[in-house]
């Protein structure tokens, strides 16, 4: 039990900051991208290929497993997926965007921006699990019945202090409350002459550099493997739209929520349908709340 | 038959229960723009709900009813159209989005149950032996399968003609009005969400029968068969032939299909075995590629749709 809820809140973690960059683009954006996912996948292989070409150079900072390496990996994993996400923007949605397409186009392209990424990744790396390091750490004995890796401690710890700082962003910096202005309503930032194409810039940079975060987190305390992204589709969805889709602050909750869930969902349930769970509390949602627990961007629910 | 003969009758048969779906695909998209992001879920619902009524009784498995094919094929449309009903209920009344997340949900669910309820599915065995139908009237293989192609002819003919009477309709006028404008067809006092989901569960329905065709033409079903990639294919059919134009569906399929099979053969010539699972991953990349640069580039795709006008207007 205590297990469970550990577990669940390292999923519900990685899921969280998954999440974030989800429910902003859904806020900002206005369309569902089912290729944000992929970025997840993305960040953690490209922060494996740096990992390779620069070698362990430095020891792990004891007791964790990992030292600079993997760090200096993430960094530039996070670069390569802001990178890509924005390539993806000029090339695919600006172009839709610009001749005012449906927004169900875009949801339609981001399925096929979504195989594209997946594939490449397993192309490039293969279809089998890896891992960053195989060094074994010992687990921590927090409390009776309950071991916790160092790593895992991390997990929750990084995931704070990023949520943390992108709170601060969007609530002290001007670009912040520009983007917060924007997912709640488009025509309120036109007013007051800030450049709708920045934001745009600015929310895939984050989106994308968290998901990358995300990925590292992912392939440090599970395993690397190009799937990564697909089996997270639903519980992102699922934690954005509880959370309220355009919420920051609900999407990380609702990550908790779905992680929590999911894992303490083996109680109850056969293990085999444990991914269903996202997708039954997602159903719940739509059902009975569907503008969310947060209410966040006001066209999320109701009629269209 | 000649090698090439007989695998030309194999590839249309593959190509017809394709078509019938992505003919109940375009009456969603094409016509409604609804975004099912599911469609191999409910072709799996009507694949296992045909297999699970036609197949003999059998121990420690539930079903097994051994209905007549045409009766069990009935059955698996009917559950497929049931499965739509209840996913359009909670969902089309929203944001157009959550109709495809929840979709696409649905397929997984579908996928999860039918590897872990054995007792239901069979799970990853999958359920076997089942008769395929008529095939005791004939003797060989080869013979069999031009029987079924004319089969698949006739029913690929009665739902292309069922759907373009349909939308010729009032009704199917109806539903482009909504796709165009929904505030005017609203202001017209139409109730939107029940067309939304009358087209909607109309389109899942010959999807849930392609699933049965394809349960009946092989004989046998397992969840390998119902793979998300699926759902991409019949997508990429549906816009590269033309959305919103039945013809444009067919011809997708068809040309979508003769894609994927030459590049899987070309793969499997030229790149060294080795590297054959990565090969694989080429074939759904170029279905990936294909998808986006047909939306970019020529969106209304090969045959676009036909511009309807009123004859007060011209």
């Amino acid at each position: 039990m205590l297990q469970a809820l550990a577990d669940g809140f390292l999923s519900g973690a990685i899921i969280a900051l998954g999440a974030i960059g989800l429910t902003l683009t859904m806020g900002i954006l206005r369309f569902a991208n089912f290729a944000h996912a992929e970025l997840i996948t993305w960040g953690a292989y490209m922060a494996l290929a740096v990992l390779a070409l620069t070698g362990t150079f430095a020891g792990p900072w004891s007791p964790l497993s990992f030292g600079l390496p993997l760090v200096a990996a993430a960094a530039a994993g996070a670069a390569a997926t802001v990178v890509l996400a924005l390539a993806v923007d000029r090339l695919v949605y600006r172009p839709l965007r610009s001749r005012a397409a449906g927004h169900m186009t875009l949801v339609f392209a981001s399925f096929g921006v979504s195989l594209v990424v997946r594939m490449l990744v397993l192309i490039a790396f293969g279809g089998a699990a890896t891992y960053y390091s195989h060094s074994l750490q010992i687990a921590v004995r927090v409390a009776p019945g309950l071991r916790i890796l160092p790593d895992q401690m991390f997990v929750l710890g990084l995931t704070l202090v990023l949520v943390l700082g992108l709170h601060l962003f969007l609530s002290r910096s001007r670009m912040g409350l520009a983007m917060r202005a924007l997912a709640e309503d488009p025509e309120l930032t036109a007013i007051h002459g800030i450049d709708p194409a920045r934001v745009v810039g600015w929310t895939w940079a984050i989106g994308a550099a968290l998901a990358a975060v995300a990925g590292v987190l992912y392939g440090l305390t599970i395993q690397l493997r190009p799937e990564i992204g697909f089996h997270l589709i639903l519980p992102l969805f699922a934690a954005a739209i509880l959370g309220g889709v355009g919420n920051v602050w609900g999407a990380v909750v609702g990550g908790f929520v779905v992680g929590l869930a999911e894992s303490l969902s083996v109680l109850f349930i056969p293990p085999g349908y444990k991914p269903a769970v996202p997708f039954l509390i997602l159903i719940a949602v739509l059902a009975l709340r569907p503008t969310g627990l947060f209410a966040g961007t006001s066209s999320a629910g109701g009629h269209r | 038959m000649s090698g090439f003969a007989s695998y030309l009758v194999f590839f249309l048969i593959v190509a017809s229960i394709y078509g019938v779906m992505v003919l109940g695909l375009n009456l969603q998209w094409g016509y409604t723009g609804l975004f099912n992001a599911g469609v191999v879920g409910f072709y799996a619902i009507g694949a296992y709900g045909t297999a699970i009524l036609a197949g003999p009784e059998r121990e420690a498995l539930v079903g097994g009813f051994g209905l007549p094919y045409p009766l069990a094929l009935l059955g698996g449309m009917a559950a497929t159209g049931v499965a739509a009903l209840v996913v359009g209920l909670a969902t089309l009344r929203l944001r157009a989005e959550y109709l495809a997340i929840a979709t696409f949900g649905t397929a997984i669910g579908v996928q999860l149950v039918a590897v872990n309820f054995e007792r239901l599915t069979g799970g990853v065995n999958g359920l076997i032996g089942l008769t395929r139908p008529g095939f005791a009237w004939f003797g060989t293989p080869g013979a069999y399968n031009l029987f079924f192609l004319g089969v698949m002819a006739v029913l690929v003919a009665a739902v292309f003609l069922a759907l373009e009477a349909a939308v010729r309709s009032p009704w199917g006028r109806l539903l482009k009005a909504v796709r165009e404008d929904e505030t005017a067809a609203r202001s017209l006092g139409k109730n939107i969400a029940r067309l939304r989901l009358q087209a909607f569960v109309l389109g899942s329905i010959p999807i849930g029968l392609a699933g049965g065709l394809y349960v009946g033409f092989i004989g046998y079903v397992s969840p390998l068969d119902f793979l998300p990639i699926l759902t991409f294919q019949v997508w990429a059919m549906l816009i590269v032939g033309g959305s919103g134009n039945n013809a444009g569906a067919l011809l997708g399929a068809v040309g979508v299909w003769a894609l994927w099979t030459m590049s899987g053969l070309a793969i499997s010539r030229l790149v060294p075995v080795a590297w054959q699972s990565q090969a694989g991953a080429i074939q759904v990349l170029l279905i990936g590629l294909l998808i986006v640069v047909v939306l970019l580039v020529r969106p209304q795709g090969l045959l676009g749709e036909r511009a309807t006008v009123s004859r007060e207007a011209e």
